[in-house]
């Protein structure tokens, strides 16, 4: 009862996320009060697990509401409900997509969509980095989250680094540098 | 044998992808482009700022649609299968054992610092990926036009992306049939 109740909820959630995790945090809440799986102060402590860790959200929103209320087995059965929306649309969408994608009202539709993913892009790293600064008290942690920041942005925009080796050496950074 | 090594370095590219993507989807699109674009030429670059614009106007979280649309075409079903549980199987690992040491993660000291920098470097990615998306997808001043109009749509939050994905497709075919580009 308690699967058929987590995969019912997470397809849900997975059916209704459009355009990024954090609109559907809502709704997770939603499900998980009425449900009772968690407490309100368990479901903050996931919000902020679920941002460390890497990973969409609402995969491991999943995951987590799953094992604490019925174990692995409902860890795999959330996260399979949270996934399996993804896999339908995407095939469905891709199967047009695909059949359509040289035609010129597509092309044009394209040139449009594209220009705004980068405005998207950059929104982004807008938002992210107001958020980022909101929290950081005191200066010197701002200083070296900057700098950190401008180094990673040349390395990867300018001298072709590898993103994931940066990500890494800016781990071993902030363990030395934010005490 | 060739297939079962296609779909294995397909859950590898994605699994490495799932590991180190911090911060939401959008934070997924350097390493995706370096992965996909770059290293393994699954992509053309335009192409993956397509792929990416349907992953975020379908349900669903946006790096896992990314993957499932890779996946798809290169090995079909089976290949959008393997693409999407290369792309979740980090969190589910990190994420069950977190869930047995709940309150020592959050509260160690190290893990908090170790994410500080993270999340410093997210941000330095997330600016370099738009500065190269910008590269290949604004050739005009259109393009330029509808990428800052987006961006001010973005940061304000009016309305959700979605829309603003779809108005940017909309503003692109009204632009060429005024120009006359319809065939």
């Amino acid at each position: 009862m308690i699967f058929m109740q987590l995969f019912g909820a997470f397809f849900k959630i997975g059916l209704f996320t459009l355009g990024g995790g954090y609109a559907m945090l809502a709704l997770i809440r939603q499900e998980i009060i009425r449900y009772g799986w968690l407490t309100l102060q368990e479901f903050v402590d996931i919000v902020g697990i679920a941002e460390m860790t890497p990973g969409p959200i609402a995969v491991n929103a999943a995951t987590f509401v799953g094992f604490r209320s019925a174990g692995v087995a409902g860890a795999l059965v959330a996260t399979s409900a949270v996934v399996l929306p993804s896999l339908i649309s995407v095939i469905i969408v891709s199967r047009v997509w695909q059949k359509y994608k040289n035609s010129p009202v597509v092309q044009h539709m394209f040139a449009g969509v594209r220009p705004v993913v980068v405005g998207l892009v950059g929104a982004a790293a807008v938002l992210m980095g107001r958020s980022t600064f909101e929290v950081l008290t005191s200066i010197p942690q701002q200083v070296v989250t900057l700098i950190l920041a401008c180094v990673v942005f040349y390395g990867v925009a300018f001298r072709k680094c590898d993103p994931i080796k940066a990500l890494i050496a800016a781990a071993l950074v902030g363990l030395v540098a934010f005490r | 044998m060739k297939e079962s090594r296609g779909f294995l370095r397909l859950f590898t590219v994605f699994f490495r992808i799932g590991l180190f993507t911090f911060g939401g989807g959008l934070a997924m699109l350097p390493l995706i482009e370096k992965e996909v674009v770059d290293v393994q030429g699954w992509a053309e670059r335009d192409e993956i700022l397509d792929i990416f614009a349907l992953a975020q106007s379908v349900p669903g979280a946006i790096g896992v649609n990314t993957a499932v649309f890779i996946g798809l075409r290169l090995h079909g079903f089976w290949g959008a299968v393997v693409a999407l549980l290369g792309v979740v199987t980090p969190s589910v690992a990190i994420i069950l054992i977190i869930a047995q040491l709940f309150s020592q993660f959050q509260s160690n000291l190290y893990v908090a610092r170790a994410f500080s920098g993270v999340k410093a470097a997210v941000l330095g990615l997330i600016a370099a990926a738009a500065l190269r998306a910008g590269r290949g997808a604004i050739v005009d001043r259109f393009g330029l036009l509808v990428a800052v109009v987006a961006l001010g749509l973005s940061i304000a939050g009016i309305i959700p992306v979605f829309w603003v994905i779809i108005l940017g497709g909309l503003a692109g075919i009204l632009y060429h049939r005024r120009r006359g580009d319809v065939r």
